[in-house]
């Protein structure tokens, strides 16, 4: 049958370009693949390799001491917490708001607005978002005023908090929470309820259920998520770039540093040192959710 | 012949789309096509009264931003309430101030426009013809366009800077040009979105039934594949014009004015007309989620019905 189309398309086209041969067919591919390595495959190249290279173009390793220097080690130590202290609370919350849609059946409107709410907000992550949380626990924010006036509790008084490290946990938090919906909520969908009555059915309650089949099937759909949130929290630098307008307290911040002035801390190419650790860092957050990933699509099916 | 074969394949294609699709569109996230397929959940369900509370607190929690962004904005004189700041934002005595938004909000309009250019016109050809003639790149092909995910937009950056000092002398310095950029950045949204429908229908049995009657590859790609695949290219472009609206970290450190970068710019001197464009912009973000939501739930429901009731 399929070689009959296949003869059939041969001479329809034989027919119709006799004297042409047609293109081949990888042609086709080559715009997407030059553009892919144009503008993938090359800067990704350039940003891993600059590090290796002195202001002059000759080859070095001496720009990596940079990764040793305590301001750049303590600068990473700072990212990978923020990252994960907001992926664990988000995370957790997550997976919270997602079990409550449970509750609403699938395709209904409430799943359609907190499906669309939680895009908006998982994207949210920006200036926008800075904007949002100097309205409300900025130095004018109408929490900070409302603690102020009505409980005499000044949350500022051991300094402007906000524009520094601590003040990035609730802005990222809030754009975590709404990630781990989108990535969490399908798996969660896909607990079968006759896994439920098969339980109950062998005697079991629905505590045995959750502990013995729930939470088991859950548990790498649940840390594969988490992953996610973390690398998210890693690379994001919107949110942080627009709170502190000069600070380099995360590695995102550290790079916007070292591309604006020449040299930082005395040494050539930060940049392109600060920006090999993160790959290397996310590469490594990303294989474990690739691996984590595998074992949690065994359920989704 | 083929064409009655055509059909009979593409109701396996039907049924499968069912599945697929429901779960597919929605913000380009990790969304694996789980449905319920309508079984009663019941036994997993938590009680309604757990359900209201979990989603009341979080919302609360949730919303008290945006609420403070709106008082934020209705501060008047003397510790009132009023619209100054909402009148300031189209007083034409204040358009030299705001302009750089006006200009930055064009320079994003452009940018969309571009970036989708770039997703129907390079990416998704890219697709089809993986689909139709090299099916064992497909894997590579999904590895490659997932991979911006794994690195970051600041890492990019760093790559990029000397990329476009490059363009920017060939080419020019016009906002434009960003677009490059954020093609790859909207990539993995762009590709979930239209992998999901080229998974649901069969492209291979649609194109060689068009072949076989006469069809150029032309009218096969437009005629016959573009109407097919309209759900998964215009989720693709919507989610697309979403990343692109809020995109900040490219365009601010190679130094092009987007919305983004203006609105950090009124900032300094006008916070609340700068929180008053976040909201803005928030709210037609979620109107265009809430759009993308429902052609996926639309699309998922004509393609189930002719199931349901077969002639």
């Amino acid at each position: 049958m399929a070689t009959a189309v296949h003869e059939r398309v041969g001479v329809v086209d034989s027919g119709r370009r006799r004297r042409r041969a047609p293109a081949p067919a990888v042609l086709g591919l080559l715009p997407f693949g030059a553009y892919i390595a144009v503008f993938l495959a090359l800067p990704t190249g350039i940003a891993l390799a600059s590090g290796f290279f002195t202001a002059d173009g000759a080859m070095t390793l001496d720009n990596l001491s940079a990764l040793a220097d305590p301001v750049i080690l303590s600068t990473f130590w700072n990212s990978i917490w923020l990252s994960f202290l907001t992926a664990i609370i988000g995370a957790v919350v997550g997976a919270a708001l997602s079990y409550a849609m449970l509750g609403f059946p699938e395709g209904g409107r409430a799943r359609a607005i907190v499906d669309a709410a939680s895009g908006v907000l998982a994207q949210f992550g920006g200036v926008m978002l800075a904007f949002a949380f100097i309205a409300t626990i900025g130095l004018q924010g109408v929490v900070t005023l409302l603690l102020r006036d009505a409980f005499g509790i000044d949350i500022f008084a051991d300094g402007a908090w906000i524009y520094e490290l601590p003040g990035l946990v609730l802005p990222y938090v809030y754009f975590q929470v709404p990630l781990m919906v989108i990535t969490f909520l399908p798996a969660l969908a896909g607990i079968k309820p006759q896994w439920m009555e098969a339980t109950l059915t062998l005697g079991g309650t629905a505590g045995t259920f959750w502990r013995k089949v729930g939470i088991p099937v859950l548990a790498p759909s649940f840390l594969a998520s988490f992953l996610l949130l973390v690398a998210n929290a890693f690379s994001s630098y919107a949110t942080a770039a627009a709170l502190s307008s000069q600070g380099s307290s995360i590695v995102p911040l550290q790079i916007r540093t070292a591309l604006t002035s020449e040299t930082v801390l005395g040494r050539e190419n930060v940049a392109g040192v600060l920006a090999l650790g993160m790959i290397v860092i996310m590469a490594l957050v990303m294989a474990a959710y690739a691996l984590v990933q595998r074992r949690a699509a065994r359920w989704q099916s | 012949m083929a064409v009655v074969n055509g059909s009979g394949v593409n109701q396996s294609g039907v049924s499968r789309a069912g599945a697929n699709l429901s779960g597919a569109n929605l913000s380009g996230a990790n969304r694996s096509g789980v449905s319920g397929s309508g079984v009663s959940r019941s036994g997993i369900a938590p009680r309604p009264v757990t359900t209201w509370v979990i989603l009341g607190v979080v919302g609360l929690v949730f919303l008290i931003p945006i609420v403070s962004m709106i008082e934020f904005t209705l501060r008047g004189a003397d510790g009132g309430y009023d619209f100054r700041h909402w009148a300031a934002l189209v007083d034409p005595a204040n358009a030299g101030k705001y302009a750089p938004i006006w200009r930055g909000l064009q320079g994003s309009l452009v940018l969309s426009i571009t970036t989708v250019a770039i997703v129907l016109f390079l990416l998704a050809p890219t697709m089809i013809l993986v689909t139709l003639r090299f099916p064992a790149l497909r894997r590579p092909l999904e590895f490659l366009c997932l991979l911006p995910l794994s690195i970051p937009a600041i890492v990019l950056v760093v790559g990029l800077s000397p990329i476009y000092l490059t363009i920017g002398r060939s080419v020019g310095t016009g906002v434009w040009t960003l677009a490059f950029a954020y093609g790859v950045t909207v990539l993995p949204y762009a590709y979930r979105a239209i992998q999901a429908n080229l998974d649901a229908i069969d492209v291979r049995t649609l194109t060689e039934a068009a072949r076989s009657l006469g069809a150029g590859w032309g009218s096969v790609l437009l005629k016959v594949l573009a109407p097919n695949l309209r759900v998964g290219l215009l989720s693709a472009s919507l989610i697309s014009v979403a990343v692109v609206l809020g995109e900040f970290t490219i365009a601010s450190l190679l130094n092009r004015q987007n919305l983004q970068t203006a609105l950090f710019i009124v900032n300094k001197q006008d916070p609340y007309v700068a929180v008053i464009l976040a909201l803005l912009a928030l709210l037609f973000a979620f109107l265009l989620l809430l759009a993308i939501g429902r052609v996926g739930t639309a699309a998922a429901l004509r393609r189930t019905t002719p199931k349901k009731d077969p002639t």
